[in-house]
């Protein structure tokens, strides 16, 4: 464990804090395709919260609005007290959300060390440059080993620590995860998850998608149920197990 | 046929490939960044000739003196087009941005055409007709100066794109745009800054070519056929596959008029960009 950083305390508990992120009755579209339906939800500060669903349910779609990459046509989004609906993703990240996306989308032909570098682009996160590549050395060593090769380079296992990185170069407040276990082993899988415990201790707000549900459910504080674009079921996981729907619908129980 | 009648047309050839590439840097660079093919490429480096000749001959101002207007007039050029017709007909389809490219190009071939009348003209100053030997080698004094310009502007824009914030930013975006978005790049800026460094780049390759070749309102045509030429070879957004494939068509250019005739030398320069296609599609350096 990393202790150069504070560690935050109860930041499981249902508590009195103010919403870090807070989205009200959002509708969505692409073009005319109607994608998320009426979808509330709330991230409280140091939380792991999961969204999970099917393929096409809407997943994506949401952490693509709450970057600003689309914008929604009904309802509203607000950062600690902000209203992000229409900011810009470049206004985004300098509030301090970042997305570590699916498919990583690195930059290829780019070092480690430069993709890293381009995670702090944003003008907040310039000065913090030195200090925030110490911590993503310290959490994945292997980035350091591997600095000056080039992302593509990279086994699905680093390109993905990359792609985490890179978010946590942004100096962020909260970070949405997109499909991260896609197509990599458990083993690493668990890695990762132990990565992201890690980065919560920092006091960084984690909002996952996943569409394994079991491993959800196990790592996260709470999560959302997503299922054609609308919220389903939410609550703590502890309780989201022993919801019956939740046993039928995904565990086949 | 003997080595030393060789060394002249080699020389040259290397030296005409260092303006082929300084022409189809910026060409080039708008692809790689934002996936357009700038068909206007062309006219806007004789446009740069043209805004040379103007300073020369209205104001008696050195052509590459007329630079340090030139080139921060193209960039602002450059950008106000990326940002005010580009970006807006991507959102549409690249067909449009192709379209539009092709409705600017008509545009600047009659307005020059309409200031300048269809008459060649040329750059010409006290250096521009200069030339000297090295033992058996004959060389034009433009033809060196282009070589150097091109190797100038191709060093420090490979350090700019290396060393700062801002070059990385252009090259992740040229890699990954949906990756440089999440990071906080603005990417709409980007690509106006991108079309404004082509464009004054395109400003250099035109003083530069003014003050080797003749040029008309119609010139830039063929210099966009050569450069494409330039980075099939070479290929696309690679500084040194531009240069590289830059020097391949100017060597096949003056070898070929040496073997087979001025009249042939495009010829071989094409026959050598259709071989190079078909063997090697993505160019020596692409991705």
């Amino acid at each position: 464990m990393i202790s150069s950083a504070p560690l935050l305390k109860n930041h499981v508990q249902e508590s009195d804090h103010e919403a870090l992120l807070k989205v009200t009755e959002i509708a969505v579209f692409y073009g005319n395709l109607q994608v998320l339906w009426d979808v509330s939800l709330t991230v409280r500060p140091c939380e792991i919260v999961a969204l999970i669903g099917s393929n096409g349910s809407g997943k994506s779609t949401l952490l693509d609005t709450l970057s600003g990459v689309i914008h929604p046509a009904e309802g509203m989004i607000e950062f600690s007290g902000r209203g992000i609906t229409n900011s810009e993703p470049f206004e985004i990240v300098s509030l301090g959300i970042t997305q570590v996306p699916e498919g990583r989308q690195l930059f290829p032909d780019l070092t480690v060390l430069d993709n890293l570098i381009m995670g702090s682009y944003s003008r907040h996160a310039r000065s913090k440059k030195e200090q925030n590549l110490d911590l993503v050395y310290e959490h994945f060593p292997i980035l350091e080993e591997r600095k000056h090769q080039l992302a593509k380079a990279l086994s699905g296992g680093e390109q993905q620590m990359l792609a985490i990185g890179r978010g946590l170069m942004s100096d962020p407040r909260l970070m949405l995860l997109d499909e991260m276990s896609l197509g990599l082993a458990p083993i690493i899988l668990d890695k990762l998850y132990q990565a992201l415990k890690e980065i919560r201790e920092r006091g960084i707000t984690i909002l996952f998608v996943e569409q394994n549900v079991r491993r959800s459910l196990d790592e996260a504080d709470r999560a959302y149920i997503i299922e054609r674009g609308r919220v389903v079921l939410e609550g703590p996981t502890v309780e989201l197990r022993e919801e019956e729907t939740v046993k039928r619908a995904y565990f086949g129980l | 046929m003997g080595f030393a009648d060789l060394s002249t047309p080699v020389v040259m050839g290397i030296l005409l490939g260092g303006l082929y590439a300084l022409i189809a840097l910026g060409l080039s660079l708008v692809f790689g960044v934002m996936r357009l093919i700038n068909v206007a490429h062309g006219d806007l480096v004789v446009f740069g000739s043209y805004f040379a000749y103007a300073a020369l001959t209205l104001f008696g101002i050195d052509p590459i003196l007329s630079l340090i207007l030139g080139m921060p007039l193209l960039f602002a050029i450059g950008f106000t087009i990326q940002k005010f017709l580009m970006s807006r007909s991507f959102g549409v389809s690249m067909e449009a941005a192709l379209i539009i490219a092709f409705g600017l190009s008509l545009i600047l071939q009659n307005l020059n055409q309409m200031f300048w009348t269809p008459l060649s003209r040329g750059l010409t100053t006290s250096y521009s007709v200069e030339s000297f030997s090295i033992g058996e080698i004959f060389i034009q004094l433009p033809f060196l100066f282009d070589f150097a310009a091109a190797l100038v502007v191709m060093l420090s824009l490979s350090i700019f794109l290396k060393r700062t914030y801002l070059g990385k930013a252009i090259l992740a975006a040229s890699q990954n745009k949906r990756g440089a978005l999440l990071m906080g790049v603005n990417t709409g800026r980007i690509y106006a800054l991108t079309f404004g460094i082509a464009m004054a780049t395109a400003a250099m390759a035109g003083v530069f070519m003014g003050l080797t070749f003749p040029f008309s309102p119609t010139t830039g045509l063929s210099f966009l056929v050569i450069s494409f030429g330039v980075i099939v070879i070479g290929g696309l957004g690679s500084m040194i596959g531009t240069f590289v494939g830059g020097i391949v068509m100017g060597l096949a250019q003056t070898l070929g008029a040496q073997f087979f005739g001025d009249a042939a030398q495009m010829l071989i320069a094409y026959t050598i960009v259709l071989v190079a296609l078909s063997i090697r599609p993505q160019g020596i350096f692409g991705r």
